[in-house]
């Protein structure tokens, strides 16, 4: 009649030097300063020599868009784990972005490294207000009216025939060598992910996680949650905006498929597959999912099947991505127990 | 005159797209991403029975609709199921699946012109001066018909009231020896049917194209966020609001405009008012 009950059961413990390399101690020898370091140097070295081993323009040129898709997926990682915001509109972020890079370019004449700064603080002030109405909204609402904004944009843009109408903006000078195009990106990367990693540690995202968590504690606490998420948001927006800036620059043109659904889709599911709430794990993701779907490009419009595919099995059977899963392998050890 | 009339097919046309996304919303608070893609899926198959296998068309027309159910309820009992509750996990599920369909559909090959379904009855008519095809009118019909119908089956059938119950208070329903996710696939297979339904009365106006499941996904999402979740009434009135003043904007400002509105209507809708103009449930988890 009872289950077998099982004589054994599997129990999971920290390694003795994760323990030991939490405080201040891990300075005190050269192994444990290796633990903590070794993971890091392998992202930041990877990272900078792949331009080095890569063969080739073309794959240089995909480098660069990985790079500017890690920026995105960083940014959903950040507002949908660290401030609660799920945003589905990373398309939205690259149109503004690029569009205002584009048009300090050719209409004011500024160079490119002036226009990607300026893109990214301008970008980043437009999009957080477009969206400051729909801050109190919460879950899926702010997910579809995210989803929404891009499109509308392009809507608006090709039923208007403004900035450029169907056709974009061409001209768009690039930026001053190879070199620099190539490494702003990463570089780019690199920063914002360990600035971002961070800035949810400090006393600030102390307070957007529990935004995130019970923002009506947070309203208790006599803080002001618009606030919080209105700079969460900004946050992001700048990013995302710099992200587009530098994707503008590097393909001399912007037009409405800056706003295309790419954008948004492919962030979140380098996110979903990279390990969500790592904000390492959507940088792993795309370092994954951009070079699969150029190697599947022969194949059409199947690649985006398959990729498709590959999200809803991530999603459904393995939600918690490769990068919780290293983690735990890293930092823990399994064991048989009987009972 | 022509206003009138085509504001009315158009709202009915808006209404049949949304009342299966409506259905499955309502019921288990799933926003069916892949409704669009279902719609598309039933089209081919209802075309490939007609063409490929040589069947009669309206055996086809129910077989189309009877397999579309039978997807919808296999996508929502393998994968669906799995995620429910996670608001996001949902929608980027059931958008992978549209994707898959869609573009599995489009590497199969249907793409281009050259699909489409016979009307059931051809020829026009005239009403106050303005030509009207008969399909139009058969789609209004329909319409109206399936909005009785939907009426009549929640509150007299037994599996109608359940999904009411279910819609209303699942907890309550639970306890009231309600099987949720058995109410869950049958309100993903009636919805699925639903899509399939409105693609097979609809379908015959123009060609089959893969692109328009992405539209009708975005109309169906308009119509249920303007009228407000789990509210029937809602969904048909604001079909009419939002079928109306696509057709206005067409004649008075031009035929770009016609997305610009639905994307509006919900962006507007979900800042003003995010339980709909009809829906009062949700009103205070939504907002903070």
């Amino acid at each position: 009649m009872s289950p077998e009950t099982p004589s054994r059961r599997r129990e999971r413990i920290d390694r003795g030097i994760k323990v030991r390399t939490q405080g201040l101690y891990a300075l005190m020898s050269w192994r444990e300063l290796c633990y903590l370091i070794l993971p890091r140097l392998v992202l930041i070295v990877g990272l900078l020599g792949l331009p080095i081993m890569m063969p080739g323009m073309y794959w240089k040129r995909v480098i660069s868009i990985v790079c500017i898709y890690a920026l995105l997926a960083i940014v959903f990682d950040f507002l949908a784990h660290f401030v609660g915001l799920v945003s589905l509109g990373g398309a939205f972020f690259v149109g503004t972005g690029g569009y205002i890079s584009a048009l300090l370019n050719t209409k004011l004449g500024l160079a490119p490294l002036i226009c990607v700064p300026g893109a990214m603080l301008l970008g980043g002030a437009l999009c957080t207000l477009l969206l400051l109405p729909c801050l109190p909204l919460r879950g899926v609402y702010f997910a579809i009216v995210t989803l929404m904004y891009p499109l509308l944009l392009a809507r608006v843009i090709e039923a208007l025939n403004i900035i450029g109408g169907t056709d974009g903006i061409m001209g768009i000078d690039s930026f001053p060598s190879a070199w620099i195009e190539q490494y702003l990106v990463i570089v780019l990367v690199l920063v914002f992910l360990f600035g971002l990693r961070r800035l949810v540690n400090t006393d600030l995202g102390l307070v957007l996680r529990a935004v995130k968590d019970n923002d009506q504690a947070v309203k208790a606490s006599a803080m002001n949650i618009t606030y919080y998420k209105a700079l969460g948001v900004f946050i992001g927006a700048c990013i995302g905006c710099l992200a587009g800036a530098c994707l503008v620059h590097i393909y001399m043109w912007a037009g409405i498929s800056t706003f295309a659904l790419d954008f948004s889709v492919l962030p979140i599911a380098a996110t979903v597959i990279g390990g969500s709430g790592t904000l390492v794990g959507p940088v792993l993701g795309c370092l994954i999912l951009v070079p699969v779907s150029e190697l599947l490009r022969d194949f059409g419009t199947l690649r985006i099947v398959f990729y498709s595919l590959i999200l809803l099995g991530f999603t459904v059977f393995r939600s918690e991505g490769l990068m919780v899963y290293g983690q735990r392998k890293y930092h823990q050890f399994e064991r048989w127990k009987s009972i | 005159m022509d206003i009138l009339i085509y504001g009315t097919i158009n709202s009915v046309t808006l209404a049949l797209y949304a009342l299966g996304f409506a259905l499955v919303y309502g019921v288990s608070r799933l926003p069916n991403f892949a409704h669009g893609a279902l719609y598309v899926l039933s089209g081919f198959i209802a075309w490939s029975a007609v063409n490929t296998l040589g069947l009669h068309y309206l055996l086809s027309v129910v077989l189309a609709m009877v397999i579309t159910a039978l997807i919808g309820s296999a996508i929502y009992l393998l994968f669906l199921i799995r995620v429910r509750g996670m608001a996001i996990s949902e929608i980027i599920a059931s958008y992978a699946i549209a994707l898959a369909i869609l573009e599995s559909l489009r590497w199969i090959g249907f793409k281009g012109m050259t699909y489409t379904l016979p009307a059931f009855i051809d020829g026009s008519t005239s009403i106050g001066g303005i030509s009207v095809d008969y399909q139009r009118l058969v789609v209004v019909g329909a319409g109206a018909a399936l909005v009785a119908f939907l009426w009549f089956f929640t509150r007299y059938t037994r599996i109608g009231l359940a999904l009411r119950g279910m819609a209303q208070d699942e907890r309550a329903a639970l306890m009231l020896g309600i099987d949720s996710d058995v109410m869950a696939v049958v309100a993903m297979g009636l919805g699925s049917m639903l899509a399939a339904l409105a693609a097979l009365l609809l379908l015959p106006l123009g060609n089959i194209v893969v692109e328009s499941g992405y539209n009708v996904l975005i109309l169906a999402i308009a119509v249920c966020i303007v009228g407000g979740i789990g509210s029937w009434v809602g969904a048909v009135m604001a079909a009419f609001l939002i079928g109306f003043a696509q057709i206005l904007t067409v004649v008075y400002l031009g035929a770009h405009y016609q997305m610009v509105v639905a994307l509006l209507a919900i962006i507007l809708t979900l800042i003003l008012k995010p339980s709909g103009l009809f829906g009062q449930q949700k009103e205070l988890e939504e907002r903070v």
